[in-house]
């Protein structure tokens, strides 16, 4: 086959057409291509800077009283994270891992709203996604996450900014290669809030889309806008079946 | 997939008369500057272009490899056609990720910073596509 293909170099593109139906590779987690030094980072829980805000949520589950109706979190918020963005009856729109904390605190509880990006939402939130380290993403098959679920393919397809990218055009078309030193990562939303050594911080899911977002110059929604719930409900169908790794360290 | 990406690649190597016969005259009249062009290619936040590109640049460590090399871009392409290909190469290429350099038209939400305002002004043009030309080998 190999030396067929160099002996007529014209016979390739033809093969690419052949095999273009095929199904699409199984997805990979942005782990993969990390430093093994980075990677070491993650694995081991004393190193991982993650934990501290881990355990800072940790604190504030007691202290914010959310054992009163849910107990103990890793027995009742085991999985969640896996099912998120999930819809919301209430609003009758979808509604992220972080807005659902803000929905109890603020709904239930009567507490004053928290900044989205701020250290103790990001903490509870951590927390909570924590205790679905390690299992699969598992959207939910909801007819009524549709709308959104497209809505956010058709965002991640959209051209955008000064430079006229689009995610897929770096997340599907040249996932693997290199964009300056950095290798572009196919973009699964599995470890998030996660710490990254670039913020010195951990970050939200949304601050790591307008960091790409600002990459092509084009202008990031503003935090909680709803264009972010739709790109993370097609995220993560698009990465259905990958583990959760919060809290995850990327470069 | 990128297929279109290697079908592309095909066609220009295998009919370089194609990109050769589309082209673009001077944006300024005036030969531009191929040491500041080389400035303009080798500053990532300027030109961009080693995100996607290498080329013989060896005190730049970080080199792309989205696209092809950049060395012996003078000799495969005219001054026209590299003029055209950095101006706006969707219109040699409809599918291509390189962004277009003197374009303002048809882009979805350019942050403010950005707004009406090219990659790179026409000098800058003129000075990489004098750079490029020098890039034989
Ligand atoms: C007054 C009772 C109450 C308190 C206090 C409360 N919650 Fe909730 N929480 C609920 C209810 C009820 C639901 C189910 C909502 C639904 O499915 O519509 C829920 C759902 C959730 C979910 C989604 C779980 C899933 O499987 O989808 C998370 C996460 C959550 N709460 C976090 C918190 C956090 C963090 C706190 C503390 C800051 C808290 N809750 C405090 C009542 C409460
Ligand atoms: C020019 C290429 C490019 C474009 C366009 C782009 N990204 Fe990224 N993206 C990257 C690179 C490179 C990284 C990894 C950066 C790093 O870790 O240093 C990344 C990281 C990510 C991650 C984090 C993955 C992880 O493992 O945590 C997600 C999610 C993501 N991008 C989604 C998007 C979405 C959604 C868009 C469109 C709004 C987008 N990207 C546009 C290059 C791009
Ligand atoms: C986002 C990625 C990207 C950036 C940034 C970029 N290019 Fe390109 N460039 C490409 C790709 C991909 C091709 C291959 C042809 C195509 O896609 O149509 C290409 C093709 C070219 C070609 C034709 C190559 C040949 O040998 O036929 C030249 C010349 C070129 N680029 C120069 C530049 C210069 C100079 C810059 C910076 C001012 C630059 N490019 C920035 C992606 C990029």
């Amino acid at each position: 086959m190999k030396r067929a293909l160099l002996a007529f170099p014209l016979a390739l593109p033809l093969a690419l057409l052949l095999a273009g139906g095929a199904a699409a590779e199984p997805p990979q987690s942005g782990f993969a291509l990390m430093a093994p030094e980075t990677q070491a980072m993650q694995r081991d829980d004393t190193a991982n800077p993650g934990m501290l805000w881990v355990q800072e949520g940790e604190a504030l589950w007691a202290q914010s009283g959310c054992t009163g109706c849910h107990g103990d979190a890793p027995g009742s918020m085991r999985g969640a994270a896996s099912r998120y963005p999930a819809w919301d009856a209430t609003r009758q729109a979808p509604i992220d891992l972080a807005g659902r904390i803000e929905q109890c605190r603020v709904d239930r509880q009567g507490a004053a709203p928290l900044e989205r990006e701020g250290e103790p939402l990001l903490a509870l939130s951590a927390y909570v996604a924590h205790q679905s380290r390690g299992l699969p993403i598992d959207p939910p098959e909801d007819p009524r996450l549709a709308p959104a679920r497209a809505l956010g393919e058709a965002l991640f397809r959209e051209r955008r900014g000064q430079l006229d990218l689009s995610c897929a055009q770096c997340h599907d078309d040249n996932a693997g290669r290199r964009l300056g030193g950095s290798p572009i990562p196919q973009g699964h939303p599995t470890g998030y809030p996660l710490y990254r050594l670039e913020w010195q911080g951990l970050g939200s899911l949304q601050r790591r889309l307008r960091n790409c977002m600002a990459g092509v110059r084009s202008e990031p929604y503003a935090y909680g806008a709803p264009e972010y719930v739709a790109i993370e409900a097609f995220l993560m169908v698009r990465a259905r079946g990958l583990a959760l790794e919060t809290p995850a360290v990327r470069p | 997939m990128p297929l279109a990406r290697w079908c592309i690649l095909l066609l220009l190597a295998c009919c370089p008369g194609l990109a050769a016969a589309e082209g673009m005259a001077s944006l300024t009249g005036v030969p531009g500057d191929a040491a500041r062009g080389r400035a303009i290619v080798v500053t990532r936040q300027r030109g961009l272009c080693l995100l996607c590109h290498s080329g013989p640049f060896p005190e730049e460590r970080f080199q792309g490899d989205l696209a092809p090399s950049l060395a012996g871009a003078g000799s495969r392409l005219t001054e026209a056609g590299l003029r055209l290909r950095l101006v706006d190469g969707k219109r040699l290429n409809p599918a291509t990720i390189m962004p277009s350099y003197y374009r303002t038209e048809g882009l979805v939400r350019v942050g403010p910073a950005w707004q009406g305002k090219t990659v790179l002004t026409a000098e800058e043009i003129e000075d990489v596509v004098a750079f490029l030309l020098t890039l034989r080998d």
